[in-house]
């Protein structure tokens, strides 16, 4: 453990700007969030009401959790927010621990560091302080931010520790996946994947409903969360599961440390072909994004599945309930009530989707800055056609994701109405009708790759801004012309897919894109 | 002879560094040709303008008759590189980059790439991140290597090799010279430029300091004799030419320009001469003396 401080103030010299921001924007979200739903549900009746659709709407219920105090301001803010909390902090913990422990070994500074007088648990114990350091600092300050709006201190806090312990949870999560393999982009794969996965199984647990397998929740670090039910009941014993899963991970990370060579993973490297049958860039390109495109499309097929089984209970639940169904009536019945549905779950999954897109888009800028572009910009390889052979993977494999969640969303859903042949065809239109938007995204990143090399990752800003935009946006109550930014603001909702905005929107990302390949081959290859 | 690069006047500048400044550099088409100078000399800036990665802000370069910024795709064929930072991907086998780049640039000889491979030693099933540096610049080498190119721009090639590989690479620039490639040869490793290079130039400060042959070059120097005399050194210190005179009894050291050689060795006999040795100035001596003198 030598050289742990000296680690962790390097660590912090290196992230003054990342770790600041990703605090202030939690503990800024806590607060306004608070302030727009004390302004939202001002009457006690309003609260009512939400609390009786909350709790019986399946797409709230697989989104947002159930919402456990709808008497309290705090109860409010819990359910609209919690999830979302846990997620974001979650991927603060996972970029954080990844960036310095396995990418640094990736990058073989480890290894400089490592011949200094450091103990071999240096590096993963500074992470961890980081990245925990963190998770609790934002705990509390999130506490702090909802008891200065003058909420309950107890209520307070099991919401500030349970975001806190949902960091906690990924920085053990994290701190194992750097072990398991030599390469980051993997690392971070499988703890993202992990992400995934608890967020599902807290919103198949959810929806299900009381006669459903509620029970998933209980295995999930967001769900945790969800049953300590802060403001209602403030369990907080409920949060030694995420205290004991951090130990032991963390346990487990640190002994396989001990076991195993710097620079190696514990999955083993083999030995490949000799020869290769690449022959041009996009073969190259293929081959670098293959493994992204299979896996998002994948995992985007299965939130199509998991939302498309949730889709009929909503129809269900509204006959079921007579008060419901008056209230749901007069909105247009149980059909728009699974329309709205399908609505909010495309637009969730187009903003998904668009991580993808920047994604594949950012892996110019990491071929460019890891002098792997040079070799084969100084081949006959055009500018023009090594930029296009990833764009293409932002563009074409963007309608790939998409279409593999609609596809999961129409099968599932049509195989409980029986009725595949329009469900299928309808599901796809409407995850689809996303992608012009996902390439206005797109089309910003390459801006910024193509004009503004050093600013690239600020593209990531730009995918947090359009989902806190769109997600938040009429719950913290933003005005019009911000909530207009988002590109995914002008995609028409489902069932009323007019083709005139995403039209508009397609040739604003045309544009983009078109400046973004002009912007690159005019400038010169920087780090 | 015609020129295989020709650059005059190139300034590149990044913010406020000036890193080329009035670059004038001709490289002969077949000669292997020395570029030397330190680390930030600018000598990857230079290369990198030569293959169109950087835009130059002033003055003219021209590759192989084309201009490297316009006609990059039509001259790329007809060259090879050889970077001085090799990165591989983590995921693809040096075998593969090696087709890869070698397909990129429109077919590699199949024959070559195997001896090559045999000759570096080099295991191409092994994964890009498995390599060490030198391992990985073997990879771009050998894609360099069994590429039917006209120019071959090495960056630092060896900075990574062990003394056996760096005389296989050597073996192996003298085959190319042989075929009647061009070479430019960016090297901070003096020995190997003495080694290889049919002319070189030395950059300092973004800009070339000296160019010319190796026996050019030492013309204009100074070489360091070291004798034993039949009498005292009469009348040398007063001699136009000698430098450094360090004389003890019958025994002398001094160092002379080359051009005095001549009259400096008559009036050496003249007193009688015991024994004699006449160091010409190494490679070495030409780079300090151009980074010392103006310091």
């Amino acid at each position: 453990m030598t050289g742990t401080w000296q680690l962790v103030r390097l660590a912090l010299r290196r992230d003054r700007i990342l770790l600041p921001v990703w605090v202030l924007f939690l503990a800024g979200v806590t607060y306004s969030t608070t302030t727009a739903l004390e302004e939202l549900y001002n009457t006690q009746q309003s609260r009512d009401l939400l609390g009786a659709t909350a709790n019986a709407n399946s797409a709230f219920l697989a989104m947002l959790g159930p919402l456990h105090d709808w008497s309290s301001l705090g109860g409010l803010v819990v359910w609209r927010w919690g999830v979302f909390s846990g997620l974001f902090i979650a991927i603060m913990a996972m970029l954080v621990v990844t960036r310095h422990t396995r990418a640094e070994e990736e990058a073989g500074r480890t290894e400089l560091v490592a011949a200094t007088v450091v103990g071999r648990h240096a590096p993963l114990a500074a992470a961890v302080i980081v990245a925990g350091g963190t998770s609790l600092l934002i705990g509390l300050l999130q506490a702090l931010a909802l008891t200065g709006k003058g909420l309950a201190p107890a209520g307070a806090f099991a919401f500030g520790l349970s975001t806190a312990s949902v960091g906690l949870v990924f920085t053990g999560v994290s701190a194992l996946t750097a072990q398991l393999s030599e390469n980051s982009r993997v690392s971070n794969a499988i703890a993202g994947g992990f992400l995934g996965v608890t967020y599902l199984l807290r919103a198949a647990g959810d929806a299900a409903g009381e006669s459903g397998p509620q029970w998933l929740t209980w295995f999930s670090p967001i769900g945790w969360t969800e049953h300590v039910r802060s403001f209602a009941d403030n369990r907080f014993w409920v949060l030694l599961l995420p205290l004991a899963a951090f130990v032991l991970l963390v346990g487990v990370s640190s002994y396989i440390v001990t076991r195993r060579d710097v620079g190696l993973g514990l999955l083993p490297a083999r030995l490949g072909p000799p020869h290769s049958t690449i022959s041009t860039p996009f073969g190259l390109a293929w081959r670098l994004q293959k493994g992204s495109l299979i896996g998002w499309s994948i995992a985007l097929f299965a939130v199509g599945v998991i939302y498309g089984s949730v889709a009929q209970a909503v129809g269900q639940m509204v006959q079921d309930n007579p008060t419901l169904g008056q209230i749901v009536s007069k909105i247009g019945g149980a059909d728009a009530m699974v329309d709205a549905f399908f609505a909010t779950v495309t637009q969730l999954i187009g903003l998904i989707a668009s991580i993808y897109l920047v994604q594949a888009i950012l892996r110019l800028r990491s071929e460019e800055t890891s002098f792997r572009a040079e070799p084969i910009l100084a081949t006959p390889v055009s500018r023009w056609s090594w930029v296009a052979s990833h764009v293409v993977f932002a563009l074409v494999g963007g309608a790939v994701v998409l279409a593999a969640s609609g596809l999961g969303l129409g099968l599932v859903y049509g195989l409980q109405i029986d009725d595949l042949g329009t469900v299928v065809p309808q599901m796809l239109g409407a995850a689809l009708a996303q992608l012009p938007a996902a390439w206005v995204i797109a089309g910003v990143a390459l801006v910024l790759f193509g004009l503004f090399p050093q600013l690239t990752g600020v593209s990531w800003a730009v995918v947090s801004a359009s989902l806190v935009i769109t997600l938040l946006g009429p719950a913290l109550q933003l005005d019009q012309w911000v909530i207009d930014v988002s590109p995914f603001t002008h995609v028409p909702k489902y069932p009323d897919i007019t083709f005139g905005p995403l039209a508009w929107l397609t040739v604003v990302a045309v544009v983009l894109l078109a400046a973004g390949f002009a912007g690159f081959r005019r400038r010169d290859l920087t780090t | 002879m015609t020129s295989a690069i020709s650059v005059s006047g190139l300034v590149k500048t990044f913010g406020s560094t000036r890193a080329l400044d009035d670059l004038n550099l001709d490289v002969q088409t077949g000669e292997v040709h020395g570029f030397l100078g330190p680390n930030g000399a600018g000598k990857s800036t230079t290369i990198r303008v030569l293959l169109g990665l950087l835009r130059a802000d002033s003055g003219t370069a021209r590759l192989l008759g084309g201009d490297p910024w316009k006609d990059t795709a039509a001259l790329h064929r007809r060259l090879a590189y050889v970077p001085g930072d090799v990165n591989l991907w983590p995921n693809l086998t040096g075998g593969e980059v090696i087709d890869l780049l070698g397909r990129l640039r429109g077919g590699l000889n199949k024959q070559r790439r195997e001896e090559l491979l045999e000759r570096f030693e080099l295991d191409p099933r092994k994964k890009g991140r498995t390599y060490s540096k030198g391992n990985r610049q073997k990879v771009a080498l050998v894609a360099a290597l069994s590429s039917d190119v006209e120019l071959l721009i090495l960056d630092e090639p060896t900075s990574g090799l062990d003394p056996l590989m760096e005389s296989v690479f050597q073996a192996c620039i003298n085959d190319e010279r042989e075929r009647g490639r061009t070479v430019l040869l960016s090297s901070h490793i003096l020995a190997e430029a003495e080694a290889l290079c049919d002319r070189v130039s030395i950059i300092r400060n973004g800009h070339i300091v000296e160019t010319g042959t190796l026996a050019d070059m030492r013309h204009l120097t100074r070489t360091s004799i070291s004798a034993e005399l039949a009498g005292p050194p009469n009348g040398l210190t007063s001699m136009a030419g000698v430098h450094d005179l360090v004389a003890e009894g019958n025994r002398v050291r001094f160092e002379v320009d080359s051009d005095k050689l001549d009259l400096v060795l008559k009036q050496l006999v003249s007193t009688g001469v015991r024994t004699l040795t006449s160091q010409p100035p190494t490679l070495e001596e030409l780079f300090l003396r151009h980074y010392e003198d103006v310091k």
